[in-house]
């Protein structure tokens, strides 16, 4: 009825009024347009063309290399470490706060009361700054004055210099990368949760499911897809681009064994000035996380929405 | 041995009594509406007969067997919910399945990967299979078989639901306003389908709804739930013909029964107004006299006095609303088509021995006609 009257308004209209229309329309996106182009896609394309060139800081001249500097990236050791600590951080940190997450969400979803608590609890850290945490996190840490070894050394075990050493100091980080993500993932579950009809965990108690095991195959896993999928390509893009623990806490050290992906970007850029080759790494971190991306909208969400 | 149970259950959500002591008995085969006002604890009634929900007290029992303290699994009903509540990642052939998949199959033979090759598992998956096409082409859905719920309609998606219940026979049957989202004409056929549905499977069968002429059409005893309270359990004829309690006699019936505050006098007459209506009672004082609007009609000699406000067209009949006596009591009366309808004042009769009686409680009155004829 409503669409009928719109379409009668809208018969009679001059050419010229539609025209004016589409011109209005054009004015009223231009800030989102704008901004859109001025603050994301310049850069990127920026980015893109000084990857192919060796510029750097201060320098008088600019030449265009062509894939001089990737070439140099496939021969750089040292990108080569940042790009494998890149992935051994992202393998534990993602499979760990998303397990750990969903773990929590349906323990605190099980719960009567003190839900909102549990929650608040667990999503401390994702609202807490990152440096000044780290700084807790480094005396937390510290081999002599810290309380991780001094408890450790109550049970008779001599604790490892958590972030001075390079055995142990990315598994450090990605403990603490563990620490700062499970909270974010955890509310996001719970949100997932709390969509889940009730209805549906119902039936499927009256069609005879016993175990909660069942029950969270049956009906939870299955309707958390969607949530699962977006918690997936989330926190992986989130820990591809770790940056800031690294920065306050190890600096890529020691020897380079806490090194990661964009601290190296960082460093070659803005400790070297080497714009140029820093970009370059910049376009191997955006084609990382295209991928991802691609994975989830081509590869999964047809697996998780059943509509 | 009854079908489904219920002995004196009470439930209490904080301060609001949901069920105040209800007691009900399904015989096996028998289907059995219960009909009540939405909030009314009808479906608080049915869920706790599931096993969904813990009654605080009272008992239920599923086929002779006391199942109180049993869950929903262990109970062997089958329910169709309101949403349909079917897993939306399954095809409709998974979904009918998951009743005999949790029934036949040991927790080994489910579990994933293992389970296939599980000694036992494929000739049991084979079978279940077999029985849940069965089911779905009983219901007219054997060419949907692999489709998702998405992908069907609203029709299509409560039929599944329906096959989901019937697939393992169960020994009760348990639906909760499975036609309310239905559209009218749609409604009208699945309630004829699943009349059907329950005379072939046989299970006792509770029925829950807010809608009278589900509950009228389709059930062998009504069960009227007013407050949280079973008001009277009866064939559809006599829950409309034969209302123990005022409160049934208004809630049933469309439109509503006339109201007539009526008085009855120290010889048993009644009178509306003074006037006696050739209606006989041993109860005293004031009391109402309920009648159907079908059960009026315009007469010369009628006892009651009453003025037409305005006429509303049905179809096949038509109502005519209006005013009788001195205290202008809102009456409604139906007619048939083609009736002379009266313009203004009129004298209006009503058939005693369709009339009703209730004392100030709201139970019924015993009513003898013509016994105190006016004198």
């Amino acid at each position: 009825m409503s669409d009928a009257a719109a379409a009668a308004t809208l018969r009679p209209r001059s050419r010229a009024g539609r025209q004016g229309e589409g011109l209005a329309g054009l004015l009223l996106t231009l800030p989102a347009s704008l901004s859109y182009i001025v603050l994301l896609l310049a850069p990127t394309l920026a980015a893109v063309l000084l990857a192919f060139t060796d510029y750097e800081l201060g320098a008088p001249s600019i030449r265009w290399i062509g894939l001089e500097n990737f070439a140099e990236l496939a021969e750089d050791r040292g990108f080569q470490v940042s790009l494998r600590n890149t992935l051994v951080y992202v393998g534990i940190v993602a499979p760990a706060s998303i397990a750990g997450a969903l773990a929590l969400a349906l323990l605190i979803e099980s719960l009567t009361r003190g839900r909102a608590l549990f929650r608040a609890v667990f999503f401390l850290p994702v609202v807490s700054l990152p440096v000044a945490m780290a700084t807790a996190w480094q005396y937390l840490l510290h081999p002599t004055i810290g309380p991780v070894n001094a408890l450790l050394r109550d049970i008779g075990i001599a604790g490892p210099a958590w972030l001075t050493s390079s055995d142990t100091v990315l598994l450090s980080l990605a403990f603490i990368g563990i620490w700062e993500a499970i909270g974010f993932n955890l509310v996001l579950f719970l949100a997932g949760l709390t969509a889940i009809p009730r209805e549906l965990h119902h039936a499927a108690e009256v069609d005879g499911v016993k175990s909660a095991w069942e029950r969270f195959r049956l009906v939870t896993w299955p309707l958390l897809g969607p949530t699962t999928l977006f918690v997936v390509t989330i926190t992986m893009i989130r820990s591809v681009r770790t940056f800031d623990s690294v920065a306050v806490l190890t600096q890529g050290g020691p020897n380079r064994a806490s090194e990661v992906l964009l601290y190296t970007m960082y460093t070659e850029g803005f400790t070297f000035f080497r714009l140029g080759y820093s970009a370059a790494i910049t376009l191997v971190f955006l084609v990382i996380v295209l991928a991802l991306m691609l994975l989830q909208t081509r590869v999964l969400d047809r697996r998780v929405h059943y509509g | 041995m009854a079908g489904i149970t219920i002995q004196t259950v009470t439930k209490r959500f904080g301060s609001v009594t949901a069920l105040a002591g209800v007691s009900l008995d399904v015989q096996p085969g028998e289907f059995v509406a219960l009909v009540g006002p939405s909030g009314c604890g009808k479906t608080t009634l049915m869920r706790i007969v599931a096993g969904i929900e813990r009654a605080d007290s009272g008992r239920i029992g599923i086929a002779g067997r006391d199942v109180t303290d049993l869950r929903a699994a262990d109970r062997d009903v089958a329910m169709v919910f309101q949403s349909y509540a079917l897993y939306p990642h399954l095809t409709v052939a998974q979904n009918i399945a998951v009743p005999l998949l949790m029934r036949r199959l040991s927790a080994a033979q489910r579990l994933p990967l293992i389970g296939a090759v599980w000694p036992g598992s494929r000739a049991a998956r084979r079978a279940i299979r077999q029985d849940a096409a069965q089911a779905a082409a009983a219901l007219g859905l054997g060419t949907m078989l692999d489709r998702r719920p998405a992908q069907l309609s609203g029709g299509q998606r409560q039929r599944v639901a329906l096959a989901r219940a019937i697939v393992r026979s169960p020994k009760a049957f348990l639906m909760d306003e499975p036609l309310s989202n239905l559209d009218a004409a749609l409604r009208v056929q699945t309630r004829r389908e699943i009349v059907e549905i329950h005379r072939r499977v046989g299970a006792a069968t509770l029925y829950v709804t807010h809608d009278q002429t589900e509950a009228l059409t389709m059930a062998d005893r009504v069960a009227v739930m007013l407050g949280g309270e079973i008001l009277q359990v009866d064939s559809p004829d006599r829950i409309y013909a034969d209302p123990q309690d005022l409160r049934v006699a208004t809630f049933i019936g469309s439109p509503r029964i006339n109201t007539l505050p009526v008085e009855a006098r120290a010889d048993g007459a009644v009178t509306f107004d003074g006037e006696p209506l050739g209606l006989g009672t041993p109860a005293q004082g004031a009391l109402t006299l309920a009648l159907r609007p079908e059960d009026l009609r315009p007469d010369p000699a009628g006892p009651l006095q009453a003025v037409a406000e305005h006429v509303e067209f049905l179809g096949e009949s038509l109502l005519l609303h209006g005013r009788v006596g001195r205290g202008e009591t809102p009456v409604t009366l139906r007619l048939l088509r083609g009736s002379l309808v009266p313009q203004a004042a009129f004298r209006l009769a009503f058939a005693p021995e369709r009339a009703l009686l209730f004392d100030p409680e709201g139970r019924r009155a015993p009513l003898r006609q013509a016994a105190h004829a006016d004198v």
